[in-house]
């Protein structure tokens, strides 16, 4: 069971994207990965819970391409990683409207300063799915 | 005799505030006393007859609170659930648990926002979420846009149909002389409109306006006793899913799909009974995932069936004769709007947008990022 007195869901995850690993959690009583992380299992509610580092390799399931004025246009989409989880995320390295559903994509840490924690995105695997 | 009963309570009052930009300093609150007094005048009751308060709106932290100060009365029922813009669906519900028990007789729903006049980030702030705000996308467009994407991927659905979504609502709003928009909208203007979130350009967004309404309940009873032929509440539905969009398993498919089957359970109508549709288009992704999400067309077919002016003035069917969220009003939190509009059509009032032999109208509200899913569907005296 998460001892919250000691460490939280969101320091965990955190403490291994500084170590520059996407880190998620499994259900090991059904043996489900699931995210974002929790101090219980969802739908069952199980303390049984295990941390594991993830391959990092995903594919996109929806994507969008904002606009915000006078800045150049943003990707965000969800990525559905091969654990069996899914994020939210934004595929970098390559034009936001260029990014397409299916896309296979890689993680890496998008590190963090003194103001924002270190965040996960994505840039592209290259294998086709 | 277990469960809500189709029929038990009637909507016997019904008006919106002012709408669209209201004076500076103009509180929320301001808004829904405005409303509530207007809908009370409408079936001619008094504030003294109101014993059940149900608020919800983002500028207001404890609604019912607020607006029982305001208006200085102690409601004996009261209820602040919040769940985006469909919370005034789910006051229906509990306003009907709560006066088939006889706990209340006369009942309050009400809203007001001032998000236009305010700014909607002033409006509507968001908890922070570590697992989405770092990518900042635009909240709740990128949510819905998302959506769409993923339709378009699986069922072909295009940007015309989402365009003809948009289109339809804007022939409906030159109906209807309380609508923002005043003028006509084209395909081509809708695809060429400032791009937002894709696929979503500003004409695939609801308006960002100030307004409010509010509706005064009671039971069947003594609904009949009042001014106004009473509008009775057939069936309900709920349900909700998630807080944020990164939780919802299948971006295709929304709570409509559970919301739906209860209400036309317990009202004991088909698809084919509903004159009227009041869809909660927040966007135009909405209609199409609600239509087919309740049954008036096959999942994946909803942007074919929007096509060629299907839910305009003159089509197939009537979806948001208002004009809509899109193109008529949608003060942040729309879902009382949405009702109001299958309230007027039941009764007759529609004028102009009138659709014929109205008897049974649905309104289905959408709140938070197709977070939260609630269906109420209406009929007039002819379908006890």
């Amino acid at each position: 069971m998460t001892d919250l007195m000691k460490q939280s869901p969101l320091g965990t995850y955190v403490e291994h994207l500084k170590k520059g690993e996407l880190a998620y959690q499994v259900n090991k009583d059904t043996n489900k990965a699931f995210f974002y992380p929790r101090a219980i299992a969802p739908e069952t509610g199980s303390a049984n819970i295990e941390w594991r580092v993830s391959k990092g390799l995903g594919t996109v399931y929806t994507t969008t391409v904002v606009h915000y004025k006078g800045e150049p246009p943003l990707n965000v989409a969800m990525i559905d990683m091969d654990e069996g989880y899914r994020l939210m995320s934004r595929v970098e390295d390559i034009d936001p409207v260029q990014v397409k559903i299916g896309m296979r994509v890689k993680f890496k840490v998008h590190p963090g300063d003194d103001k924002a924690l270190p965040y996960p995105v994505f840039t592209p695997a290259g294998e086709a799915k | 005799m277990r469960g809500l009963q189709r029929g038990s309570i009637a909507v016997v009052g019904a008006a919106e505030s002012d709408l669209g930009l209201v004076a500076p300093h103009t509180s929320p609150v301001d808004l829904m006393a405005q409303a509530t007094m207007r809908a009370l005048d409408d079936c001619g009751l008094k504030l003294k007859d109101v014993d059940a308060l149900f608020v919800a709106a983002t500028q207001v932290r404890m609604g019912p609170m607020s607006l029982a100060e305001y208006l200085r009365i102690k409601p004996k029922v009261f209820d602040g659930t919040q769940i985006g813009g469909s919370s005034f669906m789910t006051h229906v519900a509990h306003a009907q648990m709560a006066i088939q028990l006889g706990l209340c007789e006369v009942a309050v729903i009400a809203y007001g926002s001032t998000q236009r006049s305010v700014s909607r980030a002033a409006a509507s702030p968001r908890e922070f979420n570590p697992y989405e705000m770092p990518y900042r996308p635009i909240l709740p467009i990128s949510a819905y846009a998302m959506a769409a994407a993923r339709h378009m991927h699986q069922y072909g659905t295009t940007r015309e149909h989402l365009a003809e979504v948009a289109v339809s609502a804007r022939k409906w709003a030159l109906l209807n002389p309380k609508a923002w928009e005043k003028e006509p909208l084209t395909i081509e203007q809708a695809l060429n409109a400032r791009m937002v979130s894709y696929p979503f350009t500003v004409r695939d967004c609801c308006l960002v306006v100030d307004g409010g309404g509010a509706i005064v309940l009671t039971s069947a009873a003594r609904a009949k006793s009042l001014k106004q032929k009473p509008v009775y509440v057939l069936g309900v539905g709920e349900t909700l899913s998630h807080a944020n969009i990164s939780s919802l398993p299948d971006f295709t498919v929304t709570g409509a799909s559970v919301s739906g089957p209860q209400a036309f359970k317990m009202a004991g109508v088909k698809q084919k009974d509903v004159k009227m549709l009041s869809l909660y288009d927040a966007f135009t992704i909405n209609p199409i995932l609600f239509l087919e999400d309740l049954g008036f067309c096959p999942k994946g077919e909803g942007g074919r069936f929007v096509s060629g002016g299907a839910i305009a003035p003159g089509g197939k069917l009537a979806v948001n004769t208002s004009g809509g969220g899109l193109s008529y009003c949608h003060p942040g939190m729309y879902g009382l709007l949405v009702m109001i509009e299958a309230i007027r059509q039941v009764r007759g009032e529609c004028g102009e947008r009138q659709v014929k032999n109205c008897d049974v109208a649905l309104a289905h509200g959408n709140g938070g990022v197709l977070s939260s899913q609630c269906t109420v569907i209406f009929g007039s005296e002819n379908t006890l």
